[in-house]
């Protein structure tokens, strides 16, 4: 019963993370062979049976394409699933994001896992549900009106006996088309969701068994290392091959500029990575961090762009009587996964198979088979755990990196990177600079905002990374980055009569961008809600109550309204001034979505500009609630995770290369560093969940600039908050 | 190719290698298929691979095999099993404190360590006994609580 999933069973169905649901989440993690066997299955997003199986033993697989980083939704979409099909949770199974098996649902990205991911396979289970009730009424010769799916049998409601899911389906298809007006179950019955169920997969976790694809293995499997170019645009000049010779196995794989080694042990490739005498071309093509502020308003640019206008904000900030101003820095940033990116890789006779932890498995078989010049069909990616990921971080690269390896080898590959490369090459959250006006009517409120915005241009929402392993290689690839929606959250969620927003396009980045957790939001709520404090001020209002002023949503009313009672907020305007601040911050996620609310209580040290975080509060809403305890671990890490790149973190590069390339040139927040949390989840299980992943990233900088303004009067405006920030603020004093 | 002796998780093992500074990492992940030990820095700094040796908790990617000889390990496998956890492993669990869980075997046997030395540990002692174990996930909330859970305190 309690068969974990082992290396061998992996083998044996290929490779497929299945994920079985056990009683009391105790983890079944297994691989049903029927996983294999489903092979050629529909993929179609329209098709009922491109997500759902219903074996003739009753059980159910659900073939889902989004993954679990980590988050929580390898519990949650299974809980929607079998509420909707009137199942248990144990006798349910998920296969993720494996390119020959579940349709392609997007990347896991933009917390869409839920909000699209979950809720496709919710209407596809109430389709089947439908569907299994109309067979049900068939065979018991009753009118499926007197019916309801329960515990995996079609039952009559009055009561008596009913018939299996496996007796009516038994493993044949559905051959449904997906109803959008299948009804859902209503929320008032709902047995599974909304509960807080434990996660599958965590016993696993905490026993050293769960197999991430770090720990996957073939058989015949060589162990390979990129050697990655001295400075970024560098050219091989020189590899020498002598230098590895005594070292058992190894050899070198070159494709033009991509160099790698690969050898039977481990080991012995990162002793021949290190041992390995390479000569680069000198390549300076960098800006340097401390130069990025300067670059970024300096240009080139390729455009300018009005986001969004309304009224007159130059005439109305020209009139008004008090006007403030303010720019603000968010530096370059790594996702710092805890493991370097991993891949397997099995490129041979035409068709390749890559185990990988990309969010996005579907994309990266295109994308693979692009450069391996094979057609799609021939290439599948298979999703497997890998560190958590927050973003794009290296795993896309490496499994690029393994199958192109693989490919010039013939024998599966497995390429694990170094720290130094996932620090040194991971792309990067890009840089992002903000300047704002603001001025106040003679009743103390906001008349008029600008916000000015200067964004690569490269952060656009485009459609697919360059590469490294193909750049080097010079093999041709799709071009263009994605970094996510970078410019939203950049005005006031108040009420504000004239408000322009502008972005000048810069043509490049600094660094190879991807998008990271909250992308743009979390600076642009940083700068935005760290402006309304300093308006709040000028006016000599109470930080919430000015807010609320300005809010007529009531959901947003009720995030902020909780956050101050949970932290029992005392109505003053700031600076306080005594050393101990509280600072609050609220966003309405993409103006559309999830609503979150935080506060914090914050300690600064006048003399050594040390900041210690002792409280942080967090009202927050996203509609429906699936699994309150996943939501609320979803929210403690966006808070932790979010304290961490404001007080601690800057990725610094030279004209060459990144040279933040481990954990002491690149500090991240540690445990005593963690402030107590209160989180209050509200749910409302008559809207629309909305996604929760990243949300509750976005207030933390302002809360904490707020709050450090109330302890000591200064204010920041460039992350991260080193000490000598804070001094240099402190000595500034009001400005 | 030396052959070095050493127990782990109760056995006797003898593991050859060509290196006698190879990292007793790679020996337990590829030579002895213990992968619940990770890899994430190499270097020292994270505090992924962390086992316990003789009851310290240890960082295996930069201790030599040649170090090992002769003494006694234990990995996050040997602690406990799903069906028979460790207590550490069962208060991990009971209070859900890995997210992706990579950085989990590190702060399991950083924990089970301190807790087998000072079993009424505080929580200022577990966030000391943690300082130089990373997480990037934000579990480290939870984590504490599990510690405590363990130590018999209220989480
Ligand atoms: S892997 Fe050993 S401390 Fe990071
Ligand atoms: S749980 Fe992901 S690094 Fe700690």
């Amino acid at each position: 019963m309690t068969a974990l999933l082992s290396r061998r069973s992996v083998l044996k169905a290929g490779g497929a993370m299945v994920i079985g649901l056990g009683p009391a989440g105790r983890a079944l993690a297994q691989l049903a062979p029927e996983a294999e066997a489903a092979l050629g299955k529909t993929l179609d997003l329209n098709e009922v049976d491109g997500f759902i199986a219903i074996h003739a033993d009753g059980s159910v697989t659900l073939f889902c394409g989004k993954v679990d980083l980590g988050t929580g939704l390898r519990i949650a979409i299974p809980q929607m699933a079998a509420e909707e099909l009137g199942i248990g949770l144990d006798r349910i199974a998920m296969v993720e994001g494996d390119s020959a098996l579940t349709p392609n649902q997007g990347s896991t990205a933009g917390s869409t896992g839920i909000v699209r991911g979950g809720v496709q396979i919710r209407q596809a289970a109430a389709t089947a549900r439908e569907a299994l009730i109309r067979m049900g009424a068939e065979r018991l010769g009753r009118p499926a009106a007197e019916l309801d799916a329960t515990d995996g049998q079609i039952r009559p409601k009055a009561g008596g006996p009913g018939i299996g899911f496996g007796t009516l389906v038994g493993d044949r298809r559905f051959n449904l088309k997906l109803d959008a007006k299948a009804p859902l179950r209503t929320p008032a019955s709902y047995k599974i969701v909304g509960q807080p169920i434990a996660r599958p997969d965590v016993p696993a976790k905490v026993t050293g068994r769960h197999v991430y694809v770090h720990d996957f293995k073939l058989p015949g499997m060589l162990h390979a290392r990129v050697i990655r170019t001295a400075s970024v645009g560098a050219k091989l000049l020189e590899v020498d091959e002598a230098s590895i010779r005594d070292i058992p196995g190894a050899r070198i794989v070159r494709i033009n500029d991509f160099l790698a080694v690969v050898a039977g042990d481990e080991w012995d490739a990162v002793r021949a990575m290190r041992a390995l005498k390479v000569r680069w071309t000198e390549s300076t093509t960098l800006i340097g961090h401390e130069r990025v502020q300067d670059w970024m308003r300096a240009g080139p640019f390729m455009a300018d762009e009005v986001l969004s206008k309304k009224g007159d904000a130059g005439a109305s900030l020209a009139a008004s009587g008090q006007k403030l101003s303010g720019t603000y820095y968010w530096p370059l940033q790594t996702h710092g996964s805890m493991g370097p990116s991993c891949s397997v890789a099995d490129v041979r006779d035409g068709k390749a198979t890559i185990w990988s932890a990309s969010q996005g498995t579907h994309r990266l078989q295109q994308i693979c088979a692009r450069i391996l010049d094979l057609q799609p069909a021939n290439v599948r990616v298979v999703y497997l755990d890998g560190a958590g990921c927050y973003g794009m971080n290296g795993h896309d690269d490496a499994s690029v990196d393994a199958a192109m390896i693989s490919k010039a080898i013939g024998q599966p590959v497995r390429l694990q990177w170094m720290r130094e490369d996932e620090h040194g090459w991971d792309p990067k959250g890009p840089p992002q600079l903000l300047s704002l006006e603001g001025g106040l009517d003679s009743d103390g409120r906001i008349a008029a905002w600008r916000t000015e915005m200067w964004l690569p241009r490269a952060t656009a929402n485009l459609p697919n990374p360059p590469l490294l392993g193909p750049e080097a290689a010079n093999i041709p690839q799709m071009q263009g980055l994605s970094t996510g929606l970078i410019t939203q959250n950049a005005e006031p969620p108040y009420a504000v009569p004239n408000v322009q927003v502008l972005v000048h396009w810069l043509k490049d980045s600094p660094l190879r961008p991807s998008n990271i957790r909250a992308p743009g939001k979390v600076a642009n709520s940083f700068a935005v809600e760290s402006f309304i404090d300093d308006l709040a001020t000028a006016a000599r209002r109470d930080p919430v109550a000015f807010r609320l002023d300005g809010l007529s949503d009531p959901r947003g009313i009720e995030v902020l309204t909780r956050m101050a009672a949970l932290m029992g907020w005392q109505a003053r305007p700031s600076p306080q001034g005594g050393g101990l601040g509280r600072g609050i911050a609220y966003v309405h996620y993409k103006f559309n979505e999830t609503y979150v609310a935080i506060g914090m209580e914050a300690q600064v040290d006048r003399a050594t500009g040390a900041i210690r975080v002792q409280r942080v509060a967090c009202a927050h809403d996203c509609g429906l609630v699936i699994n309150p305890d996943a939501l609320r671990q979803q929210i403690e890490g966006n808070i932790l995770q979010t304290l961490s790149r404001t007080l601690f973190e800057e990725v610094t590069f030279d004209r060459g290369h990144v040279t933040s390339v481990d954990w002491m040139s690149y500090p991240i927040l540690t445990m005593p560093d963690v402030p107590e949390l209160l989180i209050d989840v509200i749910d409302r299980p008559n809207e629309p969940p909305l996604g929760a992943g990243e949300a509750a990233c976005a207030p933390v900088p302002a809360a904490l600039a707020n709050a450090i303004f109330d302890a000591v009067g200064a204010r920041l405006r460039t992350v991260p908050f080193t000490p000598e920030r804070v001094k240099a603020a402190i000595a500034r004093g009001f400005a | 190719m030396a052959s070095y002796r050493f127990s782990v998780n109760g056995a006797a093992r003898t593991v050859d290698s060509s290196d006698p500074d190879q990292p007793l990492l790679y020996v337990l992940r590829n030579a002895l298929g213990l992968t619940g030990t990770k890899f994430g820095c190499g270097l020292g700094q994270c505090g992924a691979c962390t086992v316990i040796i003789d009851g310290d908790a240890v960082r295996s990617c930069i201790t030599p095999i040649s170090a090992i000889a002769g003494r006694s390990v234990t990995t996050l496998e040997g602690l406990g099993t799903p069906d028979t956890p460790h207590p550490v492993q069962a208060a991990f669990i009971a209070e859900q404190a890995a997210q992706c869980g990579y950085c989990t075997n590190g702060m399991v046997m950083t924990s089970a360590a301190l807790l087998a030395r000072q079993p009424d540990a505080t929580l200022n002692d577990a966030k000391l006994a943690l300082a130089g174990n990373l997480c990037r996930c934000g579990t480290h909330h939870r984590i504490l609580r599990a510690v405590m859970r363990a130590a018999g305190r209220t989480p």
